[in-house]
């Protein structure tokens, strides 16, 4: 009797769990039931090939080790990962699974049998694998390292674009010429492998640390592809169908946050946006005004409709609880409390969505980007905390800023303006912000949390 | 000729076929979806492409018991494709859970 055939039909219904659980994830009643379906069917296809008929020795106890080591290290970083720092781990994560492929392709060219024809489909498999395996995991530990702050924008190569187009062209002639030779030349795919590697890093560090999480995203359908890859090595269907999925809709969403931000996935791969330092480009008068707490507070409690602007800095402050405390406080005043939630708030979209939801804000509280704006005029007082680029009105007016196009949160439509601020500092996209300078503006300096707790001291007080 | 010929047997060309509508089928799948899922969708796809756990497994049971090279980067394989199967599954369901208490409530 044929098992392989059983297998393949095992496979397959795991494939179908696996479509489901992604389609459930896209939608917001569905979402959490969607990754369990997916994690589910994940389990079945490991399942499948620990059992699935092979001819060598198995080997059991290797695999069931390196399970547990990296299903463990899995589980303890996911749980103990802050909110805040989830960017960082989805890129993390994603370069591992690269590394994955790539290694799969290093072994599998040893493991070619002596004699093996040079120009097959094997082999370009293998370096299919590898190329793409490496360049994940690379482009992914520098979109991590971007993200956290070890390596700063000003960490650049000279003439990106030649290195980039002249390192592609490195590896496709090096991968001519390993299917050119009579036999295997492994100096020429450990020469591959150190240039797929190189090409990942110069891939991504022109990348300004504002547009990181299009570029997780991008690698992320990039390690599915490599999945694909490894796949094909083995003629694995739910390898390759798997990852192809992953592939596919990864580019999709990729695309969609890069119409968040109203740029094209070109404008922000060769965009340079971070790099630049960006002027001020306004004719404002820089003459910034200060408010102090307890005027803010008085200023609170009398209005009617208070917008709350959070931003990153908010959330490196550990700063959302207090401001909910805060919003409660006004709401008892009988003040009308909303958040304007701009679709790149954070570091990712979506990324201030969770951070508020930790801290228990009411879903109904919050507004996107077209509804907040709508509601902009009629608000008395706009509290922006820790964010800065997303309400630039640069963005609006000024053709020579670098982040001119991107929606903005229209903060200066409503009749008061107080942004929280460390210092008079840039924000992650390096442009000055004229709102700093408007006139409807006040600052609050300090550390956002500090400030929003002598805030409430206030508002309870006075 | 003759080589590129042989790359396009039946095999390869079904493998083609499969290519093809998987990346159709993928790019329908998620349709529109709203920026508050981008993260927890990105990150769940992300555990998905950890699908490739299972050639580094089947790279393991493929090899002679005593063929250490390919046994020790078959076992950083499944370590690291493996952190990236379970920790992204766990953090994504962690992130959704946050969603989830917020609508009970309400």
């Amino acid at each position: 009797m044929d098992y392989s055939n059983i297998i393949d039909l095992l496979y397959l219904v795991s494939i179908i769990v696996f479509i489901i659980g992604l389609k459930g994830l896209s939608h917001p009643e569905s979402a959490r039931k969607g990754n369990q379906v997916a994690a589910l069917g994940m389990g079945m296809a490991i399942v499948i090939s620990l059992f699935a008929p092979e001819t060598g020795d198995n080997n059991y106890l290797w695999i069931i080790g390196a399970m547990l080591v990296g299903g463990g290290i899995g589980l303890t970083s996911a749980k103990k990962v802050a909110m805040t720092k989830m960017p960082e781990m989805v890129s993390l994560f994603n370069g591992l699974g690269g590394a994955c492929a790539m290694l799969i392709g290093i072994a599998e060219f040893g493991n070619l049998p002596a004699g093996t024809e040079m120009m097959s489909g094997a082999v370009l498999t293998n370096i299919f694998a590898m190329f793409v395996g490496a360049v994940s995991l690379t482009g992914s530990l520098v979109a991590y390292g971007k993200l956290n702050g070890s390596l700063r924008d000003n960490f650049t190569l000279p003439a990106p674009q030649l290195i980039n187009i002249t390192s592609l062209i490195g590896i496709i002639a090096l991968s001519v010429m390993i299917m050119t030779q009579p036999e295997l030349n492994m100096a020429l795919v450990y020469a591959l492998l150190g240039l797929s590697l190189f090409y990942g890093i110069a891939f991504v560090t022109p990348i300004g640390g504002g547009d990181m999480p299009v570029v997780i995203s991008l690698l992320n359908s990039v390690t599915g592809i490599g999945a694909t890859g490894a796949g094909l090595i083995y003629g694995n269907n739910i390898m390759i169908i798997g990852g192809i999925l992953v592939g596919a809709s990864g580019i999709i969403l990729t695309v969609m946050m890069c119409e968040a931000m109203n740029r094209s996935l070109i404008n922000v791969l060769v965009g340079n946006l971070g790099a630049s330092g960006g002027g001020s480009g306004s004719d404002r008068e820089e003459i910034v005004k200060e408010v102090n707490v307890s005027d803010l507070a008085i200023q609170l409690k009398y209005a009617d409709k208070v917008t709350i602007v959070p931003g990153y800095g908010l959330a490196v402050a550990q700063a959302q609880h207090i401001c909910h405390e805060i919003e409660n406080a006004l709401e008892d005043e009988g003040v009308e409390v909303r958040y304007a939630i701009h679709p790149v708030a954070g570091r990712m979209p979506g990324h201030m969505n969770v951070l508020l939801a930790e801290s228990d804000v009411s879903y109904d509280k919050l507004l996107e980007l077209e509804p907040a704006n709508d509601s902009f005029p009629s608000t008395d007082v706009v509290l922006v905390i820790g964010a800065n680029d997303v309400v630039n009105p640069s963005a609006k007016d000024d053709t020579s800023s670098p982040i001119y196009g991107m929606p903005i949160l229209d903060v200066e439509m409503a009749k008061n303006v107080v942004v929280f601020k460390r210092g008079m500092s840039t924000g992650y996209a390096g442009v000055q912000n004229p709102l700093f300078f408007g006139e409807k503006t006040k600052m609050l300096f300090g550390d956002a949390k500090a400030s929003l707790g002598k805030l409430k001291d206030e508002i309870a007080n006075a | 000729m003759e080589q590129i010929i042989n790359f396009l047997d039946d095999n390869t060309l079904a493998m083609l076929s499969l290519l093809v509508l998987s990346s159709f089928l993928g790019m329908e799948i998620i349709g529109k979806v709203p920026t508050v899922l981008h993260t927890p969708l990105m990150s769940g796809a992300n555990a998905i492409s950890g699908v490739v756990v299972i050639g580094a497994i089947i790279l393991i049971r493929r090899a002679d018991a005593t063929d250490y090279l390919t046994l020790v980067l078959g076992f950083i394989g499944i370590a690291l494709a493996m952190i990236n199967v379970v920790g992204g599954f766990a953090v994504t369901n962690r992130m959704l859970d946050m969603f989830k208490k917020k609508e009970r409530k309400n």
